[in-house]
């Protein structure tokens, strides 16, 4: 599949590691420029490295609309266009039950996985709809559209993620830009928390597979959600969990 | 694009669907077995794929028969290792009210819709090796409701059922199943029901949000998406090809 990508910008936030990184792989190695954008620009930097062809790095706190829309102004600059994007930073939460929820954790993780996107769609759908084309592919989660114990912050911001994927598809649809959602199971990233971490067996029997995703098999259907395969495809939720929801 | 290997086997291949798929499939490498209720549109597909360079055989049968869908899963066996399966055959049906819908109509429509893929998946789920991979034509019509359609609509949410439990009892053995959601689709069924509708007054289906319908084409390509490596953890779970109308 070398050049599916050819001739295409495409810029991945949370790059710097797990889903994120195998995604800016997945596009260089398809051929296409990359921008791999990170709050931590050592780690994106170390993944830039990594990729073939054209790559820049940027380093962006996705909480902070005005560094979200310079990451944006500066890959077209660099690059002269943005034809995919991958809303891909997130965090987790700290693991406890609503009640005990800290403000500031679910301030944090709301920031980054909630008002993230949305910052990023402001400046993505800016380039891409007069341009007339465009996908756009949010990173969401299984908690996107189930829950789990003691993931109250992660799992609203997620189901978030899939009502701002939707939203966003049908303002945009008929412009020639596109909007998905992927929904990952659990995947073995720096993500998992470690209380995750420290019960994996049971973690992975929770998917009818019996064990968890890989970054690259999310990049997989992160790829085909942003090619020309999925043309009619938008709004949509995909979910890349090995089971976890059919069960 | 990822190759195919194997045989492919894809019901219904005489349809819009069926046909781009299977060729679309072919293209990819597979060795398609084109199952169709008509001879000769099975042989059209399978001719066509052929006069393209690629590898087909057509298969005449009525899927909601046990001993045919046995037939033709025996079939594919002696092909090759069967690596995938289209479980897509499927009628529209007759387009009343609750009140109005014969029972013939809503039997005959839960015959081939839900028998069917349940007699396939029946049939060719012990023939298959880990690695393979399962799509069920579903439809937009499996996650929401459209008036003077219950057989049609009641027939697409259980294939969505179908689909989660099948791929719970074989993700053990590495193999996945999955659902496309087509929304409507140019072609024969969707003549049909436009003519339907309007003939007992109902609203014509709505067009897309992007415009327009979706082409065979478009549920082609999802199909070879799920059916390919590409989406190799994705199981038990619902593609949605339709122009954002799902998300409505």
């Amino acid at each position: 599949m070398t050049g599916r990508f050819d001739g295409s910008v495409a810029l991945v936030t949370g790059a710097g590691s797990g889903i994120g990184a195998a995604c800016a792989r997945m596009f260089a190695g398809a051929g296409a420029a990359v921008v791999v954008a990170d709050r931590d620009l050592a780690a994106a930097a170390s993944v830039a490295e990594s990729l073939p062809g054209a790559v820049e790095v940027a380093e962006v706190d996705v909480r902070d609309p005005g560094q979200v829309a310079t990451m944006v102004a500066r890959t077209v600059e660099t690059f002269g266009s943005l034809d995919v994007a991958v809303n891909n930073a997130g965090i987790s939460n700290s693991g406890v039950p609503i009640h005990e929820i800290s403000r500031e954790d679910w301030e944090r993780v709301r920031a980054v996985n909630f008002d993230g996107v949305f910052h990023c769609l402001q400046s993505e759908l800016r380039v891409m709809v007069p341009n007339g084309r465009g996908a756009i592919v949010n990173v969401a989660s299984v908690m996107g559209t189930v829950s789990g114990r003691g993931v109250g912050a992660y799992v609203a911001s997620k189901h978030g993620v899939v009502g701002l994927t939707r939203a966003a598809a049908m303002d945009v649809a008929g412009s020639g830009v596109r909007v998905n959602a992927v929904g990952p199971g659990f995947v073995d990233t720096p993500l998992l928390s470690p209380v995750t971490r420290g019960d994996i067996d049971s973690v992975a029997a929770n998917h009818p597979v019996g064990r968890l995703g890989t970054p690259e098999e999310i990049a997989a259907v992160v790829g085909f959600l942003a090619s020309a395969d999925a043309s009619f495809v938008t709004g949509a939720l995909y979910l890349a969990d090995g089971g976890y929801t059919a069960q | 694009m990822s190759e195919l290997s194997g045989v492919v086997v894809v019901t219904g291949a005489g349809g819009d669907i069926g046909r781009t798929t299977s060729a679309l499939l072919a293209g990819r490498g597979a060795q398609v077995l084109a199952v169709d209720l008509a001879v000769d549109a099975a042989e059209a597909t399978a001719g066509e794929i052929r006069a393209a360079g690629g590898a087909a055989t057509a298969f005449a049968a009525d899927v909601t028969d046990p001993d045919q869908v046995t037939a033709y899963a025996r079939r594919a066996a002696e092909l090759g290792p069967i690596t995938g399966f289209f479980n897509n055959a499927g009628i529209e049906g007759r387009v009343a009210p609750l009140g109005q819908m014969t029972v013939e109509s809503f039997d005959a429509v839960m015959a081939v819709n839900v028998r069917g893929v349940f007699l396939g998946l029946s049939a060719l789920l012990p023939l298959m090796a880990p690695g393979s991979a399962v799509v069920n034509t579903a439809s937009s019509g499996g996650l929401r409701g459209t008036a003077g359609m219950a057989a049609y609509v009641a027939s697409k949410h259980a294939v969505i059922g179908l689909t989660k439990v099948a791929a719970l009892e074989v993700a053990e053995r590495g193999i996945r199943v999955n659902a496309v959601c087509p929304s409507a689709v140019e072609g024969r069924m969707m003549d049909s029901l436009d003519e339907q509708r309007s003939a007992v007054g109902l609203p014509a289906t709505p067009e897309d949000r992007m415009g327009r319908r979706a082409s065979p084409g478009d549920i082609a390509r999802a199909v070879g998406f799920l059916l390919g490596p590409e989406s190799e953890f994705v199981s038990g779970t619902t593609l949605s090809v339709d122009g954002a109308r799902t998300a409505a």
